[in-house]
């Protein structure tokens, strides 16, 4: 390695990584290393790339990556220099300036002016000192660079006129674009609000807090509306992905009745020696599943999520029905259905529409459960696996573990997915452990936990 | 060490477009450390982003044989590496009835009755090669097993004859929707690619440049069309080999500039999913202009 000090950069780079959640290796390091060393130092997004080929190992881990990796080779120190000498002195110069060059669309304007705002408007406490630091928040909620879009309209308007570039249809087409820039823009000022808090407070911190966890790695209990949304873009994929597994786990027979017929016929090639035995192919067993949905609160945003996908892995199943509660039980089958086409009202639209909210909206696990067992328990039989989604919080209600033990008498398998980390379990008014005790209970907190579970748990 | 195709990553890119493959920075890098390091490649993206393409560019440029294995579900040993040849080598057994075994045995596995299939067909010329794996997640696990070897020291034993070693390491790609996870013991062996949807400004570069002929103002909408469909909710989004296929179809179409009419009737060739269709008439408010006038 050429440069003094790269070694150990690239080192406390890739175990940021790590914690981090992505998995390299010390053979990846050297990859990384070697690719230094091939690429040079003098292209930064060069050295970017090259890294990101020898240490991100699948998608997804991109974005985790570039806001380690902007914390670790930074582009500069302290405040940008910007090129030109008539930096914005108050706020509304400032303003005009990311207006214009929001307009324009300039990438490396815009990255300027982020660490500008963040010098201004995002330094809290004593300066430099201890206890000091730079915050993004701070920045935008001083900035609004979200009021600016009516004025960079305004501006690209005066300056192409619309017509000579595609017509009045294509125009449409600049508000949403203006609105991705600016959402970009709020992107730079994050990096370079960790990368000057970096400078102040010591990078290993900042990078083990700062920067947001893969999206298969939220916490379903504390996503963001962003996190989530991302999380129902992934749907799709996921059960793309955990159809083919399921799929190969079915096909998978090397246990099973020996198919005599085709073991003779197989035999043949070999003397007669029956070498490999053929199974009988099992036939699929398509199973029936029941789901049984907390909607309240806080625990909204991962039975939504786990509807969605059961819904989207539904051909793996012969029938899928779907219940939600809250203090009080009904069918949502028909919504979720419907549901996949606009995913993001789902939530609400249940609320409105479906029986579950009797009283005041506290969950309540025991009447919910009555509810369920007294009206819908035929919907469970011999070849069902019931899910139960919820944190099992009853607020200080009536558990109603007689209702649980009905359900797991009368179905083929129940599991029930927490979301709270398992700490947690039977603190303050969670009945979890009682609950456990009769089913067995999972902790589900993010994608990555959900679908092992889904793949281990649902039978084939 | 490496093939040594490429002298710089501004080469790459360069070299590249001549021959009609215009590569965003992180492709040219990656390609260029692919080949200096000479690791495999592992590509992987959304279908028709040019994955396999990209395989095909670097053959060109590089003037080398393309051997390309397409994976798919059961593929095996005797599809994927080699296999010897049973009929023939039953000929030649009936063929030379005075010999004695020792003999015959020496002759039947010899380099005659070998079928090479691609993966040993890669190492075993002289010439340089462009080794192209392609969908790899479609084979069963089994196979990356086989490839383990075949990628780590470019060898293959064959029993019978001993260990064939690649004599000119050849570049190596392989491509995957991920649809499966590929195991971490070949992702490790690789050095990883993502290829997503270009930017807006590379986007339009190679419209203009796979479809000739066609208006830099018309070009410029597409892509910003396309940008617009691709910020939806949609269930496929539309890649770069749809971009392409829209822009040619207008041009046939004779469209001049996008309106809500002719963007209505050929939306089709965009989206391949009718909820995508309604969703995307609505998210670009197709509806409402066509009623107002």
């Amino acid at each position: 390695m050429s440069a003094p000090g790269v070694t150990e950069r690239l080192t406390a780079f890739v175990q940021a990584l790590r914690a981090q959640g992505i998995p390299a290796g010390p053979a990846e390091t050297v990859d990384a290393g070697a690719a230094l060393e091939v690429l040079g130092f003098d292209d930064r997004e060069l050295v970017r790339e090259g890294l990101a080929a020898a240490l991100v190992r699948r998608g997804g881990q991109r974005a985790v990556f570039d806001a380690a990796f902007d914390l670790y080779f930074p582009a500069g120190v302290g405040v940008p220099e910007l090129a030109r000498d008539d930096r914005p002195r108050d706020l509304e110069q400032l303003r005009e300036a990311v207006a214009a060059a929001l307009a324009e669309g300039d990438q490396q304007a815009l990255a300027q002016l982020a660490g500008v705002a963040v010098e201004m408007l995002g330094g809290y406490g004593a300066g430099s000192g201890a206890g000091g630091g730079f915050s993004a928040h701070q920045t935008l909620d001083r900035l609004q660079p979200q009021t600016l879009i009516v004025r960079v309209l305004a501006a690209i308007r005066a300056a192409g006129g619309g017509s000579d570039e595609g017509g009045e249809f294509t125009d449409r087409l600049t508000r949403d674009e203006v609105r991705r820039r600016v959402e970009d823009f709020r992107g730079n000022v994050r990096t370079e609000a960790r990368r000057r808090a970096a400078e102040v407070r010591g990078r290993d911190r900042v990078a083990k807090h700062a920067i947001a966890p893969a999206a298969d790695r939220v916490d379903f209990l504390i996503a963001s509306r962003a996190q989530l949304a991302e999380l129902r873009r992934a749907v799709q994929p996921l059960s793309r992905k955990l159809a083919t597994r399921l799929a190969a786990r079915r096909k998978r027979t090397t246990r099973g009745q020996i198919d005599l017929r085709r073991t003779l016929r197989r035999s043949l090639s070999t003397g007669g020696v029956p070498v490999r035995p053929a199974f009988r192919h099992r036939r699929p067993g398509r199973p029936e599943i029941v789901l049984l949905c907390d909607l309240s609160g806080s625990v909204a945003g991962f039975a939504n999520f786990t509807m969605l996908l059961v819904q989207a892995l539904r051909d793996q199943f012969s029938k899928v029905r779907v219940f939600a509660f809250v203090d009080s039980t009904d069918e949502v089958t028909h919504l979720v259905t419907a549901g996949v086409a606009d995913p993001e009202h789902l939530g609400a639209r249940i609320l409105e529409e479906a029986a579950v909210v009797r009283w005041d909206g506290h969950s309540d696990y025991g009447g919910a459960l009555r509810g369920f067992t007294g009206k819908w328990l035929d919907a469970v039989g011999p070849r069902t696996s019931v899910l139960i989604l919820g944190d099992a919080r009853t607020n200080g209600g009536d558990p109603n573990l007689d209702a649980v033990r009905a359900i797991r008498d009368r179905a083929r398998h129940v599991y029930w997915l927490n979301p709270e980390r398992r700490a947690l379990w039977s603190t303050g008014d969670s009945a979890a452990l009682a609950y456990a005790e009769l089913v067995e209970m999972h902790e589900c907190r993010n994608v990555q936990q959900l679908s092992t579970l889904v793949t281990r748990l649902l039978p084939v | 060490m490496g093939t040594g195709f490429f002298s710089s990553v501004d080469d790459v890119s360069a070299q590249l477009a001549e021959v009609g493959y215009l590569a965003s920075t992180a492709v040219a890098t990656t390609v260029f450390l692919a080949d200096r390091l000479g690791k495999p490649l592992l590509v992987e993206g959304p279908a028709g982003v040019g994955k396999t393409e990209l395989a095909k560019a670097v053959a060109t440029v590089s003037g080398s044989r393309l051997v390309r294995l397409q994976c798919y579900e059961g593929i095996d040993e005797a599809r994927a590496l080699y296999e010897w040849n049973h009929a023939k080598q039953l000929l030649r057994i009936t063929a030379g009835r005075d010999e004695t075994w020792e003999d015959a045995r020496t002759d039947i596995f010899g380099e005659e009755f070998l079928l090479r299939r691609p993966l040993l067909q890669a190492i075993s010329g002289t010439e340089s090669t462009v080794l192209l794996v392609d969908e790899t997640d479609k084979a069963d696990v089994e196979v990356e097993g086989l490839l383990l070897e075949v990628l780590g020291d470019f060898q293959v034993t064959v029993p019978e004859l001993g260990t064939i070693t690649a004599t000119r390491d050849p570049f190596v790609v392989l491509t995957s929707n991920a649809t499966r996870e590929l195991s971490e013991a070949l992702r490790r062996r690789c050095l990883f690619l993502h290829i997503d949807f270009p930017d807006p400004e590379l986007e339009l570069r190679i419209v203009k440049l796979r479809v000739p002929g066609i208006d830099a103002a018309l070009a410029g909408s597409v892509v910003r069309v396309i940008a617009a469909l691709r910020a939806m909710d949609l269930r496929k989004l539309p890649s770069v080999a749809e971009t392409i296929d829209w822009a040619r179809t207008l041009l046939e179409l004779g469209a001049g500039t996008l309106d809500e009419q002719i963007v209505r009737e050929s939306l089709g060739v965009v989206l391949k999913h009718q909820d995508d269709i309604t969703k995307a008439g609505a998210g670009l408010k197709l509806d409402q202009v066509l009623d107002a006038s």
